[in-house]
């Protein structure tokens, strides 16, 4: 102990918190400092990129869910709305079938109406003219009557040849 | 990087003793093996002390003369007004310097005035009697530490330019020291001291640990500093810490010192083991620095002892067998002597810290 303190130079402690004091000083101000300071900055711009890296992520993530979604949406509706065109072809074809139908059984029974018409008309007009005919026929053996029986015959015979059905 | 640069100057301190020391020894080789050990013992103590002047290396040459090769360091005394001399004056305690009307020698390592013959005086117990004027000189100890404050703060400006210049990316030998930084910060400071406070104790922590260790790597160059081995040197760095422990304590830290049991015991409870624990915690308040500068000291002083006896050795077996086994033993020690200038300078260091963060400590009771 009595070494130790025998040992001890005042001048170099006295040096040596100085030296120490005054270095602890300039490196506080030129060094340490500074240093710490780009370092920190460094770390915060470290854990802000991360963070902006893990929030753009989460952000195409969500975009990413959010193209699944609307695609998902515009199957269905493409599906949707395919599925209402074939409905409605259809039902287009369907009642034009029905339409179509309905007026070819219009059509029809107009035409058989015509037919009808027509038919009773040429019917009529034939039992006309049959008529007619047979008056002339009477008639003219009416006039021809008292000449002979022979002439009458030849008589009903030429007019029948003559009358024409019309 | 460094590390192996300072493996190297381990190397280098080794060969560099193996090359030196017979200059100092060779002349003694006709004297007895008892002579040589008492010479490498009286060197390794000088070696272990401070000195006036950088010597690299001496011998005596052959008109038996000492002849020193290394570098003068001024002399400051402050002896009625300041008296600066260059240490060659000296001649290593030879000689009388004679500076204006004054004169100095130097015995066993201080200087002492004395008169015109350089008489000093010894009392019974071999102290010099003489007048020892308050020494402030530049000795080898101090010009190391300036050596080292040039270096760190040359190392760690360019450090913190190159953030500048690189934006945000060390370079250079940065990015070697760069992690040391952010180690001290996080692993030592923060859980220590607290997320909150430890900011304000950066500096003093990373100026402490750099300083430190440094001066621990520069012990085992060939220079042969020893300057955190010496007991004034750690006493200025403890008595730092102690102060700013004291300083920048909280009412929670006297608290927990004056008042250690504090709400838990009523206060005639207390009285009796407060006579006891109170004393005991104001003695831990200087114990703890004390314990910080006696290690430091104490492993530093003890590696350097240990590595220059076993150089020692080699010259006093001088044989094939011993002075290869004590030149590999000395090997390992220096590479372990290398581990230890880390592990002082993070023992120093870690422990500043632990303290501060007694002292940084607030509850919201205790």
């Amino acid at each position: 102990m009595e070494k130790l303190i025998s040992e001890f130079s005042l001048g170099l402690f006295v040096w040596q918190t100085a030296i120490f004091v005054g270095l602890l000083f300039l490196l506080k101000k030129f060094a340490w400092k500074p240093i710490l300071d780009s370092v920190n900055e460094r770390e915060t711009s470290i854990k802000d990129a991360l963070a902006a890296a893990e929030e753009a992520r989460a952000e195409m993530q969500s975009l990413q869910s959010d193209n699944q979604r609307i695609l998902k949406e515009a199957r269905a509706e493409k599906e949707a709305l395919l599925k209402e065109a074939r409905e409605a072809k259809a039902d287009m074809i369907n009642e034009a079938k029905a339409e179509a139908q309905e007026e070819a059984q219009k059509i029809l029974t107009q035409a058989q109406e015509a037919i009808q018409n027509e038919k009773r008309a040429a019917v009529n007009e034939l039992k006309q003219q049959v008529g007619t005919i047979a008056l002339d026929i009477a008639e003219k053996v009416l006039q021809n009557e008292l000449e002979s029986k022979e002439k009458q015959m030849q008589l009903v015979n030429q007019l029948l040849e003559d009358t024409d059905l019309k | 990087m460094l590390s192996m640069q300072i493996k190297t100057n381990a190397n280098l301190v080794l060969l560099f003793a193996l090359f030196l020391t017979p200059f100092f020894l060779q002349a003694k080789d006709s004297k007895s093996s008892e002579d040589l050990k008492t010479e490498i013992k009286e060197y390794i103590s000088h070696h272990l002390e401070d000195a006036y002047d950088f010597s690299l290396f001496s011998y005596t040459d052959a008109s038996g003369e000492h002849v020193y090769i290394g570098i003068p360091l001024p002399v400051i005394l402050l002896d009625n007004g300041l008296q600066i001399f260059s240490s060659s004056k000296l001649h290593h305690g030879e000689e009388v310097a004679q500076v204006g009307s004054n004169y100095y020698k130097l015995d066993h390592g201080k200087i002492y005035k004395t008169d015109a013959a350089g008489t000093i005086n010894y009392d019974e117990s071999q102290h010099a009697t003489n007048v020892a004027p308050i020494d402030l000189s530049i000795t080898k100890g101090v010009a190391s530490m300036f050596l080292i404050a040039v270096l760190m703060f040359y190392l760690f400006t360019s450090l913190a330019k190159s953030y500048t210049k690189t934006g945000g990316v060390p370079a250079g030998i940065g990015r070697f020291f760069e992690p040391i930084v952010l180690y001290i910060r996080d692993d030592i400071a923060r859980p220590n001291i607290g997320e909150k406070k430890y900011g304000k104790y950066m500096n003093f922590l990373l100026t402490i640990f750099f300083f430190i260790w440094f001066l621990n790597l520069l012990g085992l160059t060939p220079l042969g500093v020893n300057v955190t081995g010496n007991i004034a040197v750690t006493f200025g760095l403890a008595l730092l810490t102690f102060l700013i422990t004291n300083l920048t304590g909280t009412k929670d830290y006297w608290l927990h010192i004056f008042d250690p049991l504090g709400g838990s015991m009523k206060w005639y409870a207390k009285i009796p083991l407060y006579i006891i624990l109170i004393p005991i915690e104001v003695l831990g308040i200087f114990i703890k620095p004390f314990s910080l500068l006696i290690r430091l000291y104490a492993n530093m002083q003890a590696g350097h002892i240990v590595l220059m006896s076993l150089i020692g050795l080699m010259f006093i077996f001088k044989s094939w067998l011993g002075s290869p086994l004590s030149f590999g033993l000395a090997f390992a020690i220096s590479i372990i002597e290398l581990l230890v200038a880390l592990l002082q300078a993070y023992i120093f260091t870690m422990l500043s810290a632990l303290y501060f963060g007694f002292a940084a400590e607030e509850h919201e009771h205790h």
